[in-house]
């Protein structure tokens, strides 16, 4: 099994490697800005799914492998997050702070989606195993409970965002609410049994 | 005023398209760099020229929900699915000779233009597009409005054998427009028939549509199968779908925003920067005084 992190290393690049091509050989589209945000926001959220997904499907097929990925999914979809964000404020507001601090205040999709980045923050920033250490397995694993709201936060900002077409949205939705279904299910049963 | 006869209209004016692709490579390099640069300051913005959007653009990038709610649905499905003839139109409501005319018995009588707009979306992108058609009002005219009539509603075919997006109720079916006589009556305010001198393709609305070129564009309503004249107000499907977001006159304004974003500024098709957008879509000269009175923060 010593392929599956660096395939899954690779396999995560993928989406970038090809927003990227498709940036080089000027196919973006009619409107290339739209289409590099919306990109980079799909696959923020797809890949938030993802991380969110290695441990019930670990515990469904019993591949216990999966976990060594849960951590490199998770810092995936901070990378896409922060790329996404990027591309908002650089390419979107070409850096027109105060149009940006208008829109965090005024926009509840985007105070919504900022709020999401920064509950993001701290796992991110602890996610070294030094990091694990020092904070302690509970505590870490406290901390890191924060990843469910940021995930609602998100499907909700993408909900808010589309005009009336709400189909992409709602499959990310029941996407999310099955595995935080899961984890509500497996917990309320845990504490049935204590 | 952004009217221009045809004859103004050269090859040079629009985008040569090698052109055009080298810049959407600049672009997309400017968007790799773009974000690397940590520097930048407030969004001065561009005052260029209104030169008109490549026709490649204007041609794939459509909001026709009909078909598809991607920008890129209706150029795929629509040419292939829907028929443009024979196409009528049934004038009823407020006038004195209601009826049912064919497109041609419509058009025919009258003497094409040529009207280059700017056409500024609701979600904050905009084109310039050489248009053909004649003026609403010339048509209006003939059914003979009476003096009930004070606003005029337009609907959209609503075809489910034609257009797969009718199987999605994203829109209460079928799409509904309206504009107030005077706004219907303006000389700005175009029916049109074709755009880059060529007959319209069904993704922009063939054979028939409305160009209001100082409302959002949801408001120049495709594919018209209906016109009637009303005492009260339409009420057309966007507002009808959310009315906090959409009202009826629509009007571009930069200073009332959508609840959900700033329509303050606006990206021109083609271009890196966001542009201002002007009051009225930069027809005030023209329009403002339609609304003399009103307030437009409630009258959105």
């Amino acid at each position: 099994m010593r392929w599956l992190k660096p395939a899954a290393f690779a396999a995560a690049l993928l989406p970038l490697a090809w927003l990227l091509w498709r940036a080089g050989f000027g196919s973006l589209g009619v409107n290339p800005v739209e289409t590099i945000n919306r990109f980079l926001g799909d696959w923020a959220l797809r890949f938030l799914l993802i991380a969110l997904a290695v441990t019930p499907v670990r515990q469904w097929t019993g591949w216990s492998a999966l976990a060594r990925l849960r951590r490199m999914m998770g810092l995936f979809a901070f990378f896409y997050v922060c790329l996404h964000l990027a591309s908002y404020v650089g390419i979107d507001l070409f850096f027109d702070w105060a149009a940006l601090w208008a829109d965090v205040l005024k926009r509840n999709f985007i105070t919504l989606g900022m709020i999401a980045v920064l509950l993001l923050v701290p796992l991110a920033l602890t996610s070294t195993n030094a990091m694990i250490r020092r904070l302690g397995g509970a505590r870490w694993r406290r901390l890191h409970l924060l990843v469910f709201p940021a995930s609602i936060l998100g499907v909700v900002h993408f909900w808010m965002m589309v005009k009336a077409d709400i189909r992409e949205p709602l499959v990310y939705a029941v996407l999310l609410a099955v595995l935080l279904g899961w984890r509500l299910w497996g917990f309320a049963r845990r504490a049935q049994r204590a | 005023m952004l009217i221009r006869p045809a004859a103004d209209l050269r090859d040079h004016d629009v985008t040569d398209q090698a052109l055009y692709l080298d810049r959407r490579r600049f672009l997309a390099l400017g968007a790799a760099a773009g974000t690397l640069l940590a520097a930048g300051r407030g969004l001065a913005a561009t005052t260029g020229d209104d030169a008109p959007t490549p026709f490649e653009a204007v041609t794939t990038y459509n909001n026709y929900y009909e078909f598809g709610t991607a920008k890129e649905d209706p150029a795929v499905s629509a040419p292939s699915r829907l028929k443009l003839a024979p196409w009528s139109v049934a004038v009823d409501g407020e006038c004195a000779k209601p009826g049912t005319v064919a497109l041609d018995d419509l058009i025919k009588p009258l003497k094409p233009e040529e009207r280059l707009y700017r056409m500024r979306c609701v979600e904050g992108w905009s084109m310039v597009i050489p248009w053909q058609g004649v003026p609403l009002g010339q048509v209006l005219k003939r059914f003979e409005p009476n003096s009930k009539a004070k606003y005029v509603e337009f609907t959209t075919l609503a075809d489910k054998a034609q257009m797969p997006g009718l199987r999605v109720p994203v829109l209460d079916w079928p799409y509904v427009e309206g504009l107030r006589l005077d706004e219907a009556m303006h000389p700005l305010t175009l029916l049109a028939t074709g755009l880059y001198g060529k007959d319209l393709l069904a993704q922009n609305g063939a054979p028939l549509r409305l160009v209001v070129p100082w409302k959002y564009g949801f408001k120049s309503i495709k594919s018209i199968v209906r016109i009637r004249f009303s005492e009260t107000q339409p009420m057309n499907s966007w507002q009808k779908a959310n009315r906090r977001e959409y009202g009826f006159y629509s009007n571009v304004n930069p200073d009332v925003d959508h609840p959900r974003w700033s329509q303050a500024s606006e990206r021109r098709i083609g271009e890196f920067r966001r542009r201002k957008t002007l009051m009225f879509n930069g027809y005030a000269d023209q329009v403002a005084s339609l609304y003399a009175g009103m307030d437009l923060r409630v009258d959105y």
